[in-house]
C-alpha cells in the first residue's frame, strides 16, 4: 500500500495534468468517431468495419480542401458532405440488400468495403503521408510545454459537434424518427416512418461524423491510407465498453479509455499503451458485457 | 374521419391469404373483409393466426399466397410505412409504444406527416387529450413510465394521430382492469361514430360482440364462421365450439 | 468393402484424382508456379482451419492471424534456438504456441456470441500483434525473424534437404492429412454437436450440452491447424514477420472462406486458390502497382450479397456426407 502511494506521489503533477489534457483531447475525437459507430449499430445492427476508412477519407478530403482554399471550416463542411454522401451510397448498394439476413454478413461486407477504400486511397493518393496545416497556430505555456491551442480547439469542436448532434436527436422531427426506429423499427414503420430511408440517413450521418473527426485529427499527424485502422479498433472497443448503441456510454467510455492510455504513456511506450484499452475491453466483457457505461439512448 | 365510401367495395379485403413461419403454415387461406366505417370482430383461440392476419394486412408479415386489397387496390409488397400514410393504422398486442420517447414524442411520430397543418395537428392533440386526460397530464413523461392502461391509451392515440381509415386493433384489453376495459369500449364506439373502421382481434367475447357489427371466427389459420354480431351471444353454440375450453 | 455406396466411391475417387494432380503438379510446373501452388495449400490450410469455426460452429473468428502468427514465430523460435534446425521441433513449438494462444483467446471470447465474439477475437489478435511488434528483443519487432529452412529428417534414418518439389509434397501431405482429420472431426459426434450449436445454440444448451466447452475445444482445434499453416509458411519462406499477425490476415482468411464456400472444408482451399489466382492474373494484366484488392473487394462483396454459399457451396451437402 505504502509503495503504491509513494509510487503515485512520485508522478510529477505537471506531467499528470499534461497527460490529462492530452487524454481528454484524444478522447473527444474518439468520442466523435465512436458515436457514429454506435449510432449505426444501435439502429440497424450493422458493425461498420469501414468506419476507420471513412475517417481516413474524410481527412484526405479535408486536406485537399484546406490546401486549395486555406479555409478550415470549409474543409470540415465539405468533408462531412462528401463522406456522408459516400456513406449513403455504400449503405444503399451494399447494406440494403442484406437487411433481414444474418447481421454477421454486415461485418463481412463492411470489411470488404474497408479493404476497397483503403486500397483506393493508397492507389489514388499514394503512400506518402500528407500534411494538413493547422487552422490556428500558436501555443500557450502549459508548465514546461509549448502546448498548441489547436488541441484545445479540437476538444471544443468535437464537444460542440456531439452536442449539436445530441440536440438534433432530442428535439428535431428526424431525431425523433431516429430514436423511434432505434427502439422499435417494426412499430416505427407501422407509424409511417420510412425506416429504410432512416437507415441510409443514419449511416450517412455516422460517416459524416467520422469524416469530421478525421479532419479535426489530421493536423496532428500525417494523413495516409492506414490512419483508419487503429481508429476503427479503438472505436470498436469504445463502443463495446460504452454499451453498443448507447451514445452517452460511448462518449464516457471514449474519454475514460483515452485518459487511461494517456496516463499509461507516462511509463510505457505509446505504441504499447494501447494495450490498456484492450485490457479494459477484456474486463468489460468478463464482468459487464452490456457495457460499463451503458445508458438508455 | 373518413369520407363516405364512393362504391360498395370493402375498405379492406383479404382473399385466400397464406403465410408461413419457417416450415409452419400459419395462415391457411384466410378470407375476410372490412367495410368503411365498420367495426369487425375477429375471434378465435390463441395461436389460430388472428394477430398474424393483422400483421399481414399491415405488411409486417410476408404473404406467400393470397391478396390484400385496400379500397380495391392490391397492397402486396407495399412497405408498411406507406400503408400507414394510406390509412391503415396498427395497434399491436403488448402496445409497443416507444418506451424511451415521451408521450408527446410518441404522438408526434404519427402526427408529423406531410400535408397536415399545424392547426389540424393541434386539433388532433386536443381531441386525444380530451379522450384521455391522463395522457395529457403525462405528456412529457417517458412512455415506459406509464401504467399498462395508460400505455394502451397511448398506443391507440398514436394510431389516431395518423387519421386512419381503419385501425387494426390487436387485443386492446389484454391485461387491463375492468374499468379500463369499459374505457376501451367507449373509445371503440367513439371511433366508430367518427367513421373509422376497426378490425378488432380480442379474447374478450362480450366486448367484441357488443362493439362490432360483424364477427369472424378463426380456427387453425382459416375463417370458420362469419355472421352479424347480433346473431351471437356468449352462450351461443358457435362460440362454445370455437372458443370454449 | 461391404458398405461401399455410390457416394463413398465417387468421393474417394475424386479425392484421389485431386491428390494425383497435386502430386504431379510440381514436376511439370515452373518454379514460380510450384511455389505458388504450395502457398495456396498453406493459405488453404489456414482458411480450412477457420472453416471449422465459421462453417461448422457458426462462429466468425477474426483471430486466426494470431494463431497463424504464433505458429510461425513458434517455429522460428525452434529453428533459431536449436542447432541444427529441426523440422519436427519447429512443428512442435509452433503447434504449442498456437494452441496456447487459442486457449487464451477461447477462454475469453467464447463467453460471447456472434458479433461480440468476432470483435473480441479481432481485439485479441491485435493484442498479439502489438506484443510481437513491440517486443523487439525477442521477436525482432518490425523486422521479424529470419532463419534457415530445416532438413527433412527422420532421426537416425534419413536426412535430406528440401527442394521446392519435395517441400511441396511435404506441405501437401500435411494439408491433406489435416483435411482428413478435420473431416473425421466434423463427422464425429463432436462435430455433430458443433453443427447443432450453429443451427440453434440455445436449443443445444437446453438439451444439456456444455456449449461453451465445445466452443473452446473448437477454437483450439481450429487454432492448432492454423498454427500448422503458420509453421509451414515459415518453413517455406524462412522468415517470420508481424505483418501476418495483423488482423488483416484474419480478414483475408474469412474472405477465402466466404469465396470458397463455408462448411465444406475444401471450399476455403479453393477460395484461397481463387483469390490468389485472380490476384496474380490482375498483376500480370494490369501491372504490379494495380490495386488488385479493389476489384477483389467488389467481387467479395458481390459474392456475399448474391452468392453467399460460395463457389463450392452447392456441393456442401455432398462433401459432408
Amino acid at each position: 500500500m505504502h509503495a503504491l502511494v509513494a509510487f503515485l506521489q512520485d508522478i510529477p503533477v505537471d506531467l499528470l495534468i499534461i497527460q490529462t489534457v492530452n487524454g481528454v483531447v484524444t478522447g473527444m475525437i474518439l468520442a466523435l468517431v465512436a458515436s457514429g459507430l454506435t449510432l449505426i449499430f444501435g439502429i440497424m445492427d450493422v458493425v461498420n468495419f469501414a468506419h476507420g476508412e471513412l475517417f481516413m477519407l474524410g481527412a484526405y478530403v479535408g486536406v485537399i480542401v484546406m490546401v486549395a482554399t486555406g479555409n478550415f471550416w470549409l474543409a470540415l463542411i465539405v468533408s462531412f458532405l462528401v463522406i456522408a454522401l459516400l456513406g449513403a451510397v455504400i449503405q444503399i448498394v451494399t447494406l440494403r440488400p442484406l437487411i433481414g439476413r444474418d447481421p454477421l454478413n454486415t461485418i463481412l461486407v463492411t470489411f470488404g468495403i474497408s479493404l476497397i477504400l483503403q486500397n483506393f486511397a493508397l492507389w489514388y493518393f499514394g503512400p506518402i503521408a500528407r500534411r494538413m496545416p493547422s487552422p490556428i497556430t500558436g501555443h500557450f505555456i502549459l508548465f514546461y510545454l509549448d502546448y498548441p491551442w489547436y488541441r484545445l480547439l479540437i476538444a471544443a469542436l468535437s464537444a460542440a459537434i456531439i452536442g449539436g448532434f445530441w440536440l438534433f436527436l432530442k428535439f428535431s422531427k428526424y431525431g425523433v424518427w431516429i430514436r423511434a426506429t432505434t427502439q422499435d423499427r417494426v412499430m416505427a414503420q407501422a407509424m409511417g416512418i420510412p425506416v429504410p430511408l432512416v437507415f441510409t440517413g443514419v449511416f450517412a450521418l455516422g460517416a459524416g461524423m467520422a469524416a469530421m473527426s478525421g479532419v479535426l485529427f489530421a493536423p496532428l499527424v500525417g494523413v495516409d491510407h492506414t490512419m483508419g485502422l487503429d481508429w476503427v479498433l479503438k472505436a470498436f472497443i469504445v463502443v463495446v465498453v460504452g454499451g453498443m448503441g448507447s451514445l452517452g456510454g460511448s462518449i464516457v467510455a471514449a474519454i475514460f479509455i483515452s485518459l487511461l492510455e494517456s496516463y499509461a504513456a507516462i511509463w510505457v511506450d505509446p505504441s504499447q499503451a494501447v494495450i490498456v484499452s484492450f485490457v479494459v475491453l477484456i474486463l468489460t466483457l468478463l464482468f459487464k458485457p452490456t457495457g460499463l457505461f451503458a445508458t438508455p439512448k | 374521419m373518413s369520407e363516405a365510401p364512393t362504391s360498395t367495395q370493402p375498405l379492406i379485403s383479404v382473399e385466400g391469404l397464406h403465410t408461413y413461419y419457417g416450415k409452419s403454415h400459419i395462415l391457411d387461406g384466410v378470407t375476410l373483409h372490412v367495410g368503411a366505417g365498420e367495426v369487425v370482430g375477429l375471434l378465435g383461440r390463441n395461436g389460430v393466426g388472428k394477430s398474424t392476419t393483422l400483421k399481414t394486412i399491415m405488411g409486417l408479415v410476408h404473404a406467400s399466397a393470397g391478396k390484400v386489397l385496400l379500397e380495391g387496390k392490391d397492397i402486396a409488397g407495399v412497405p408498411s410505412h406507406k400503408l400507414a400514410h394510406r390509412g391503415i393504422a396498427y395497434v399491436p398486442e403488448d402496445r409497443r409504444i416507444f418506451r424511451l420517447l415521451t408521450v408527446m414524442e410518441n404522438l408526434r411520430v404519427g402526427l408529423d406527416r406531410d400535408g397536415v397543418s399545424d392547426a389540424r395537428k393541434n386539433e388532433l392533440l386536443d381531441k386525444v387529450f380530451a379522450f384521455f386526460p391522463r395522457l395529457g397530464e403525462r405528456r412529457h413523461q417517458a412512455g415506459g413510465t406509464l401504467s399498462g392502461g395508460e400505455q394502451q391509451m397511448l398506443a391507440i392515440s398514436r394510431a389516431m394521430m395518423l387519421e386512419p381509415k381503419i385501425i387494426l386493433l390487436d387485443e386492446p384489453t389484454e391485461g387491463l382492469m375492468p374499468s379500463m376495459v369499459t374505457q376501451i369500449r367507449e373509445i371503440i364506439d367513439a371511433l366508430h361514430r367518427e367513421g373509422v373502421a376497426i378490425l378488432l382481434v380480442e379474447q374478450n367475447v362480450p366486448l367484441t360482440l357488443a362493439s362490432s357489427q360483424r364477427i369472424y371466427i378463426m380456427e387453425k389459420g382459416i375463417v370458420r364462421h362469419q355472421c352479424a354480431a347480433s346473431e351471437l351471444d356468449v352462450n351461443h353454440a358457435v362460440i362454445k365450439q370455437y372458443l370454449g375450453v | 468393402m461391404k458398405n461401399l455406396n455410390h457416394h463413398t466411391v465417387v468421393y474417394w475417387a475424386a479425392f484421389c484424382a485431386v491428390m494425383a494432380v497435386l502430386i504431379v503438379a510440381p514436376l511439370v510446373l515452373p518454379e514460380f508456379w510450384r511455389r505458388f501452388l504450395t502457398e495456396i495449400l498453406i493459405w488453404g490450410l489456414l482458411a480450412m482451419s477457420s472453416d471449422l469455426l465459421i462453417g461448422y460452429t457458426g462462429m466468425i473468428s477474426f483471430g486466426h492471424s494470431a494463431f497463424f502468427g504464433l505458429g510461425m514465430y513458434g517455429a522460428a523460435a525452434a529453428l533459431i534456438l536449436f542447432s541444427p534446425p529441426n523440422l519436427w521441433l519447429a512443428i512442435g513449438f509452433g503447434l504449442v504456441g498456437a494452441a496456447g494462444a487459442a486457449l487464451f483467446v477461447a477462454y475469453f471470447s467464447t463467453r460471447l456470441r456472434d458479433i461480440y465474439f468476432a470483435i473480441t477475437t479481432l481485439i485479441f489478435s491485435q493484442i498479439f500483434y502489438v506484443i510481437i511488434f513491440t517486443w523487439t528483443k525477442v521477436t525482432g519487432g518490425e523486422n521479424g525473424l529470419i532463419f534457415t529452412r530445416p532438413h527433412f529428417s527422420i532421426p537416425f534414418l534419413y536426412d535430406v534437404r528440401f527442394t521446392s518439389t519435395t517441400l511441396h509434397w511435404f506441405v501437401l501431405a500435411m494439408v491433406a492429412g489435416s483435411y482428413l482429420i478435420l473431416r473425421r472431426v466434423t463427422q464425429s459426434p463432436f462435430g455433430m454437436v458443433l453443427q447443432s450449436i450453429r443451427e440453434n445454440e440455445a436449443r443445444t444448451r437446453a438439451i444439456g450440452f456444455p456449449v461453451q466447452r465445445y466452443k473452446i475445444v473448437a477454437v483450439m482445434l481450429s487454432g492448432i491447424f492454423a498454427g500448422l499453416a503458420g509453421v509451414l509458411y515459415g518453413v517455406q519462406n524462412e522468415f517470420a514477420a508481424p505483418d501476418f499477425v495483423y488482423f488483416i490476415t484474419s480478414g483475408d482468411t474469412v474472405i477465402f472462406n466466404v469465396m470458397g464456400g463455408i462448411g465444406t472444408l475444401v471450399g476455403p482451399i479453393v477460395g484461397a486458390g481463387f483469390f490468389q489466382l485472380l490476384r496474380e492474373l490482375m498483376s500480370r494484366i494490369f501491372g504490379d502497382q494495380f490495386p488488385y484488392l479493389i476489384p477483389l473487394g467488389f467481387i467479395f462483396i458481390a459474392m456475399i450479397i448474391f452468392l453467399p454459399q460460395g463457389l463450392l457451396g452447392f456441393a456442401r451437402r455432398w462433401l459432408n456426407r
